[in-house]
Parts: C-alpha cells; sequence; structure tokens
C-alpha cells in the first residue's frame, strides 16, 4: 500500500528535474532499488501508469535496477550476500555484519524529449 | 533526440526534509521521540501505558497515535491525563512526516520529556518513513511466531531496539527465544533488546530505566 506515496513521490521528483531541464516528455524513469526497500514493481508500474496519465511523463517506462544486501563481516571482512534472516557471517561465524549495499532507494535518472 | 538526464534523488527526498524540521523542532524543545513500529496486536498501546504508568512524576509522556481508523487507543491514552493527539491514516498503512509535523502543532512540546509515536500496525511499510524520532524501536510478540526475522529482515535492521513482548506466554507457544535472540543480533549488532510482559510486569523495570536514560531530565 505505501507503493501508492513511494509513487507520488517518484512523479513529483521527475516532474521537477524534466521541467529543469526545459523537457517536453519523460519516456524513461531509472530507479535503483535495493533488497531491503520493501516495494512491489508491479505495484508501482500500476499506480503510475494512472497517476501519470495527462502529465508530461505520460506513458514513460519504468526500469528497475535491483540491488541485492551485500554485507560486509566486521570481524574478518568477509563480504557476502545473506539468504534470508541470519546474517552470521558464513566464513568466521561473527554477529557483526554491516549493510554495504541493499538500502538503496534513488532515482538514478530520466530519459527525455 | 531523447537524452538522459542524471537525478540520483531519494525517492523520499521531500518526507526525509519534512522529517529533518521535525527533528530539529523536537530537539530545540528536548523532546526524545521514540517512533514504535510493530504488526498489529503486538502490544504497541500496552507498552505505551506501561510507560506512562512506570514513569509518572519521573518523565513527562506525550504519545501521538497512528491508526488506520478508530480513536481507541488515543481513548486509553487520555484517559491516564496524557497529551495525545490521534492521527486516522484512512486506509494509509503509515505514517509520514508531514502528517507529525501537523500533529506537533496540537501538542504542548515544552511540557514533553519523552514522546512516543505509536505507527500503524504494519512490519513493513512505516519502516521506509523518516518521521524525525531519535529512536526507532520494533516489537514483537511471542505469538507472531519466531520466524519474522527470516521474513520481514529490514525492520530488524531499520531500529535502534527491540522489545520482545508477551514473555508470559513463552510456555503455551512453540518459540526458540534463543535462536530468535541470535537472529536480530546478526542483523544488528548493537540492537537494544527487551523482554517483558505487561501482564506479569517481567522485564518491565529494564524497558524503563532504558526510557530514562534516553531524556535524561534537566
Amino acid at each position: 500500500m505505501h507503493e501508492l506515496a513511494v509513487t507520488e513521490n517518484i512523479v513529483s521528483v521527475v516532474t521537477r528535474h524534466a521541467q529543469n531541464a526545459g523537457a517536453k516528455r519523460v519516456t524513461s524513469i531509472h530507479l535503483i532499488i535495493g533488497e531491503l526497500a520493501s516495494i512491489v514493481d508491479d505495484c508501482i508500474q500500476f499506480y503510475f501508469d494512472y497517476m501519470s496519465r495527462g502529465t508530461i511523463m505520460d506513458g514513460a517506462q519504468l526500469f528497475f535496477e535491483r540491488v541485492p544486501i551485500k554485507l560486509h563481516c566486521g570481524e574478518c571482512q568477509h563480504e557476502w550476500s545473506p539468504a534470508g534472516g541470519d546474517w552470521t557471517c558464513p566464513a568466521c561465524s561473527a554477529a557483526q555484519a554491516r549493510v554495504i549495499a541493499g538500502r538503496e532507494f534513488t532515482i538514478d535518472h530520466i530519459e527525455v524529449e | 533526440m531523447p537524452k538522459d538526464i542524471p537525478v540520483i534523488e531519494q525517492i523520499l527526498s521531500a518526507n526525509d526534509q519534512i522529517a529533518e524540521q521535525n527533528r530539529e523542532r523536537l530537539a530545540k524543545n528536548r523532546v526524545h521521540t521514540i517512533n514504535i513500529m510493530a504488526a498489529p496486536g503486538a502490544g504497541k498501546t500496552s507498552l505505551i501505558l506501561s510507560a506512562i504508568r512506570g514513569l509518572r512524576g519521573i518523565r513527562r509522556i506525550g504519545v501521538i497515535e497512528g491508526d488506520v481508523a478508530s480513536d481507541v487507543d488515543s481513548v486509553k491514552i487520555r484517559q491516564e491525563g496524557i497529551p495525545v493527539v490521534q492521527i486516522n491514516t484512512g486506509g494509509g498503512c503509515h505514517l509520514d512526516a508531514s502528517q507529525i509535523r501537523v500533529a506537533l502543532d496540537q501538542l504542548p512540546l515544552n511540557e514533553i520529556d519523552l514522546l512516543f509515536i505509536e505507527n500503524v500496525g504494519n512490519l513493513i511499510c512505516p519502516v521506509g518513513f523518516d518521521l524525525g524520532e531519535q529512536t526507532r524501536l520494533a516489537i514483537t510478540s511471542i505469538p507472531e511466531g519466531d520466524d519474522k526475522p527470516y521474513k520481514y529482515p529490514s525492520i530488524f535492521h531499520e531500529v535502534d531496539a527491540l522489545v520482545i513482548s508477551k514473555i508470559d506466554l513463552l510456555p503455551y507457544i512453540p518459540f526458540n527465544i534463543v535462536e530468535y535472540r541470535r537472529l536480530v543480533r546478526s542483523i544488528k549488532p548493537e540492537i537494544q533488546l527487551f523482554e517483558v510482559s505487561v501482564v506479569t510486569g517481567d522485564g518491565l523495570a529494564e524497558w524503563l530505566e532504558w526510557l530514562k536514560t534516553l531524556s535524561p531530565r534537566t
């Protein structure tokens, strides 16, 4: 359900950047979304198709670049992507994981005409 | 010709900006704010009530209640004589910073040491929305089962503290609490962990003591 609020924000940020660039039309929007951000791509697309109607980004395509969770062990410096909710280091069994990727929630770039 | 325009902006940047303003305003008024996130029925309101009763005369408490509908929670808080603002999201699954900004206008901030924000019951959506709090707290209850770190790692990673509630039910429900603690600490090594039952009073002393350290009275 928070996909609605997320989509509203995407439309608002993209509108501002497209207008600043003097664009007539936005043809694509490229998002970078970490695995830790719980959103459903199809759901965003659904809201977007509805909310973008008649706007500068009507018909624009959304691209989702998904970034897997990547952890760094503070004990042995090992880096890995966890499967599930056990973030114990597979190399040294320490519980000192720090997230180095997977929290992204960014609009990276847009294509305009 | 189509051309690329770099944006590189957080999707929720508008929310983040308002959250930062809320944080400054709360700091200026010396209010320590705790954003409480949990599934429906985990015991958010009961835990807040335990703090109100346990810290009466010791810390001045205020509450913002977020619910999809109804004011049953805020009525309970008001009966304790505590300033409370009810936010009804009308179907919305989380609170956002602009709703908190409006709610802060309705609270006597200079008469509050500790402000609880009870988020909408949900383990997913509230996590992404900064409200301007200083401390983020999750509650998971024993009846919810011990698989939550597997299903919702995000919330465990994004909070400063976790209260495991309803521990009086441990004898009746299969729940491996040793393994649960281990999983939670693997996701967030520095997490503050509390195990409480508001029915038996177990663990409440540690919880109240921690709240006092968050808002040292000046």
